[in-house]
């Protein structure tokens, strides 16, 4: 498997790793079917910033990386900026992923998306432009394998 | 340079050295084809000759009865293709198991669109197959039976004499793919009683792009390539002169020090499995536990996912392989390590350590030390170990 010099960087030294004690949303996506699960866990301040954040990942080196990545970016970013981080933007950060593992960068932005609407709930809030997330990123998805 | 680790055996094996010293006359000097009239190409014919002849004795065969193919791959397709096609007017069901190869699952996949019917046996979940499930499954119209010797990814070993024997009773041939067995497990074609046997060269020393198919005579397969007359008129195409010679050399050397060189690997392959069974958790070996190649073990580790196991042990120099989709590119698990029961969780997270005479116990002491490190690393990242802490958590406090 081809991977960028910073997926390799991000599998091998992920960035926020870790739970928090008492987070302000949590969400975890994916089905260990497939073989990835994503969760992600927020801390979000009174003006609405992303203070802290930490991830935990069962999957693969892209998986793991795109998480990394993504906890990143969203990191001292405000709820709509966060909003606004992207599969394809994660992806770009990482120098590209090979096709096959594109999928694992959707799981990224839907954890991100998931903690945030967990946030929401709990706060009896609306949050603008944030979807209720799929949990299960691959129940659409098609075994493309051909032989 | 960093320390590297080959445990990747039931991949590929590199070239003995005294096999590419048999093989570079035949590049350089000796390159007559075995077609040719002329002396120069009747040497090379004359060498394959005595090169098959040497083959087939190590599998207690006539000589005859061995056909040189490009590989496993390509004898797997020809035993199961080219067969069903002779014997279709006879009947159109096919035996063969949940756990083959992909050259076999695939090719009999692609048999059942061409209007064949195909059984699929399941296996129990240490891998091995119940001779009562073939005598249940086998009709009167089943013409073929192919079962895997030892198995790929699990190194389970089936019991493969009597299978082919309750084969032969109905009427049906019987097809073996020995390409992980041979060299690691004794072959005698007589006592197996199979009519078909595929092996490769490169799974034992030998060159990549090379292996054979043993047809007993009688069988009426088909021709699997057109073209000229070699091989019997079966498989068309110049030999391979070079890797011919190769395989026979690494067959020789691979059978020479047969009991020695296996029952090395069987002791490093049994420390392997109990030392890490003892000091990992949540830790299962797929396979059955004797009944198995004696260079193969296959671990599946809980809450962890293949992929990021086999890249964790890269970076410490050890080269693996596992059953993980994400390893294989596809979205799902081995199917050999469903078949044994495993639900996609823990067949995610497989690893499989393949051995050979050159391993050695401080290789192995090595990588049990990185799997132990990796798995807690690992682990520590995954939501399901959370998951399972906090669940044990819960347990334990109501007690």
């Amino acid at each position: 498997m081809a991977y960028s010099d910073k997926v390799m960087d991000h599998f091998s030294n992920p960035r926020n790793m870790g739970e928090l004690e008492n987070p302000s949303g949590v969400g975890t996506v994916g089905n260990a079917q497939c073989g990835d699960i994503m969760r992600v866990y927020l801390d979000i301040d009174d003006n609405n910033v992303v203070r802290d954040v930490k991830f935990k990942t069962f999957g693969c080196a892209a998986a793991v990386a795109t998480s990394s990545m993504a906890t990143e970016l969203v990191k001292g970013k405000t709820i709509q900026e966060a909003l606004q981080v992207t599969n394809d933007a994660v992806c770009e950060a990482l120098d590209g992923l090979p096709p096959v593992k594109v999928h694992c960068s959707l799981l990224a932005e839907e954890a991100i998306h998931a903690a945030l609407w967990d946030y929401a709930e709990k706060n009896n809030i609306v949050i603008e432009g944030l979807k209720k997330p799929k949990t299960d990123i691959h129940e659409d998805e098609e075994d493309a394998e051909e032989y | 340079m960093a320390r590297q680790i080959y445990l990747d055996n039931a991949a590929t094996t590199g070239v003995h050295p005294e096999v590419l010293d048999a093989m570079v006359p035949y590049f350089l000097e000796d390159y007559g084809n075995p077609s040719s009239l002329y002396e120069f190409g009747q040497q090379a014919k004359a060498d394959i000759t005595e090169a098959r002849s040497r083959i087939a004795a190590h599998i207690n065969a006539t000589d005859r009865d061995i056909y040189f193919t490009a590989g496993g791959t390509e004898s797997d397709n020809w035993a199961l293709k080219a067969t069903a096609d002779a014997y279709k007017d006879k009947g159109r069901h096919i035996i063969t198991s949940a756990i083959e190869h992909h050259a076999i699952s695939h090719s009999a996949e692609w048999l059942e669109k061409q209007g064949f019917e195909v059984t699929y046996l399941p296996v129990d979940s240490e891998g091995i197959i119940d001779p009562a499930t073939l005598e249940a499954a086998i009709r009167e119209d089943t013409i073929l039976v192919s079962i895997i010797h030892g198995n790929n990814e699990i190194g389970a070993l089936q019991p493969i004499k009597e299978l082919a024997a309750i084969a032969h009773a109905h009427g049906a041939l019987f097809h073996t793919d020995a390409v992980q067995s041979i060299a690691h497990v004794p072959i005698d074609v007589e006592e197996l009683g199979v009519d078909m046997l595929s092996a490769s060269a490169h799974k034992f020393h030998g060159p990549k792009g090379i292996g054979f198919l043993y047809i007993r005579k009688g069988v009426r397969t088909r021709s699997f390539e057109h073209g000229g007359a070699q091989e019997r008129k079966r498989r068309a195409g110049t030999e391979n002169v070079p890797g011919i010679i190769g395989m026979a050399k690494a067959l020789d050397i691979a059978m020479a020090n047969f009991e020695q060189r296996t029952a090395y690997e069987l002791e490093l392959r049994d420390y392997l499995i109990e030392r890490v069974l003892a000091e990992v958790e949540h830790v299962r070996l797929n396979g059955h536990r004797t009944k198995r190649l004696s260079n193969n073990v296959n671990f599946s580790f809980e809450f962890i996912e293949g992929e990021s196991l086999l890249l964790s042990l890269e970076q410490r120099g050890i080269m693996a392989s596992s059953g993980s989709a994400c390893a294989s590119g596809s979205l799902d698990p081995s199917h050999v390590l469903l078949a044994i029961g495993l639900t996609h969780e823990i067949a995610h997270g497989s690893l499989r350590l393949s051995l050979s005479e050159k391993t050695t116990r401080d290789d192995i002491d090595y990588t049990i030390d990185a799997i132990k490190e990796v798995v807690v690393n690992l682990r520590k990242m995954s939501p399901l170990y959370e998951d399972f802490l906090q669940g044990k958590k819960a347990i334990s406090a109501v007690k």
